[in-house]
């Protein structure tokens, strides 16, 4: 028997690990656009400061809490702490034909950037001592548990036959549903609803949606964990998402007006949110079909929760939780095993049990994630108080938090 | 007399409104970046579902400093320049102006708002 690393394997996924890397950035971008002058900075920070503590933790035990040897289904044990036995070797459940070090790197960006996702709900208003407890009570309860729930070996999710190609649920269900728990507990910006509370710079927007596409390739196609058919499956349906769904977006925004910049970026990012399960299981063809569903989806969403009063700032439930939800269900229709051999038929080729499967994943994990952000978030603002004070709110949280003003 | 202008007028006719002085010879100006609402009221912006209303529009504020006797051939100037019809083409407000000092030469009064080649030395006015 041979070396079992696959070199081409190897240098895709490291590849890959610098692309989803790159999202966190993106969507700081992303974010940074759609906030006032004054809070860019802030806005800015709480995505990137994700890279730094998911940095550490997910060394230190993030990673054995969501792949070590399972206890229960549940989460993972402590075997890897330290990512003690974790490197050059592979690893017969994760990394077949890779490093088993560079599986846990790839997975690392997945940790960082779905607590950055959330922050989008509560910008503009959150104190960031809070803010970090709360990150870090958030990856270690329900994230990392989350993860192995869906994608740990012996986690409960996975086990029952859940298709989550790339974090549908993981992820963007997770962030959607947590945003819109914690966007409940933390309350609306001062003036919502009364004036508009415009986006500062479309630009940096329109920017971090672009990025995010091109780091998608690398969160979803390097899901295949491999340089083979699969992977390049995923970056197409990835790719016919995206686009179906921007275009779709920008005749909903052009119907009610004119075809908005602002909303056919954020169409190309509901797009990408809603293949993410789906990316390595069904063709391009229905790739398509699942971003022009994901659109109106995304932008009726939108317009309910305004319609609803909630200062779910940035919309992350709409764009990710919702997006994310019909891709899961997406999946139980559109899966097809000639696709991909290690995942399995959905509906329409078949096989109805899987629908089943994908609706009990997605129940888990808006119950799981919006539950627990729920109670996270009440005991942290009945304890030590998620909001910074009216005045602070209204000088901006770059001056009243970060003591720097973005642009002098 | 010396008088001051301040003409708010559509950002989109600033460059119509500047080739209007220039062709009279009004050379001192300066130009400010504002927001307000007059008539017009607001706009409509496309935001990421459906559109929303600004009230407060951007428009562009002129000062220009001149003698009394340029008056109202600049504000023919501007009235010309920067009409279209429509709401919000803007207001002009003139008021007196107590004292100008150029700060090069200390030259006050009508001597510090005059120019080379300017609106009074077409008109055959010289410095004193």
């Amino acid at each position: 028997m041979g070396n079992p690393i696959n070199s081409g394997d190897t240098a895709w996924i490291l590849v890959c690990c610098s692309l989803v890397l790159l999202m966190t950035p993106a969507l700081a971008l992303f974010y940074g656009g759609m906030a006032r002058r004054k809070n860019v900075l802030s806005t800015l920070t709480l995505s990137y400061v994700f890279m730094l503590l998911i940095g550490v933790q997910w060394v230190l035990y993030g990673y054995s809490l969501a792949f070590g040897e399972d206890i229960g289904g549940l989460i993972g044990g402590l075997n890897f702490v330290g990512l003690r036995g974790v490197g050059a070797a592979v690893n017969p459940n994760y990394a077949k034909t890779i490093p088993h070090g560079l599986f846990a790197a790839f997975q690392m960006m997945f940790a960082v950037i779905t607590p950055a996702l959330i922050t989008g709900a509560f910008v503009e208003r959150v104190r960031f001592k809070t803010f970090l407890l709360f990150s870090l009570i958030w990856v270690t309860l329900i994230y990392d548990p989350l993860c192995h729930w869906v994608w740990g070996k012996g986690g409960w999710l996975g086990a029952m036959g859940a298709l989550d190609f790339a974090g549908g649920t993981v992820v963007h269900i997770a962030a959607g549903f947590s945003a819109l728990a914690f966007a409940l507990v933390i309350g609306p910006r001062k003036g919502f609803g009364k004036f508009p509370i415009e986006p500062h710079n479309i630009i940096l927007t329109v920017v971090g949606a672009g990025l995010l596409w091109v780091g998608w390739f690398g969160f979803n196609a390097g899901s295949a964990l491999a340089a083979n058919g699969v992977a390049v499956n995923a970056l197409l349906t990835t790719n016919s998402s995206a686009a179906m769904a921007g275009l779709v977006w920008m005749l909903l925004s052009w119907l009610d007006g004119r075809p908005s910049t602002l909303g056919l970026a954020t169409g190309m990012v509901v797009g990408l949110a809603a293949v993410t399960p789906a990316s390595g299981f069904v063709t391009p063809m229905a790739a398509l079909v699942i971003g022009a569903v994901a659109a109106p989806l995304g932008y009726y969403g939108i317009r309910f929760r305004e319609k609803c009063r909630l200062d779910e700032s940035m919309d992350v439930w709409a764009c990710h939780g919702l997006a994310s939800t019909w891709g899961m269900v997406a999946t139980g229709l559109f899966a097809t095993v000639e696709v991909n051999s290690g995942g399995a038929n959905g509906l329409f080729y078949g096989h109805p049990a899987q629908l089943g499967i994908q609706l009990v994943a997605i129940a888990a994990t808006m119950a799981f994630t919006f539950g627990g952000t729920f109670i996270i978030a009440k005991a942290l603002d009945w304890s030590i108080g998620l909001r910074v004070s009216g005045m602070e709110e209204e000088v901006g949280l770059d001056i009243s938090t970060h003591g720097e003003r973005a642009y002098s | 007399m010396l008088k001051k202008i301040e003409a708010i007028i559509r950002e989109e006719k600033l460059n119509d409104v500047k080739d209007a002085l220039k062709d009279i010879g009004i050379v001192g100006l300066n130009v400010f970046e504002i927001r307000g609402h007059g008539r017009q009221g607001g706009i409509k912006l496309a935001g990421r579902s459906g559109s929303y209303q600004v009230d407060l529009l951007p428009k562009i504020q002129l000062n220009i400093v001149l003698s009394e006797h340029n008056l109202e051939d600049t504000i023919e100037a501007i009235l010309n320049s920067a009409y279209t019809g429509e709401t919000g083409d803007g207001l002009i407000f003139v008021y007196p102006v107590e004292e100008v000092i150029r700060i090069r030469t200390r030259e006050r009064g009508h001597e510090a708002v005059m120019y080379p080649g300017d609106i009074d030395e077409r008109k055959g006015r010289k410095k004193a």
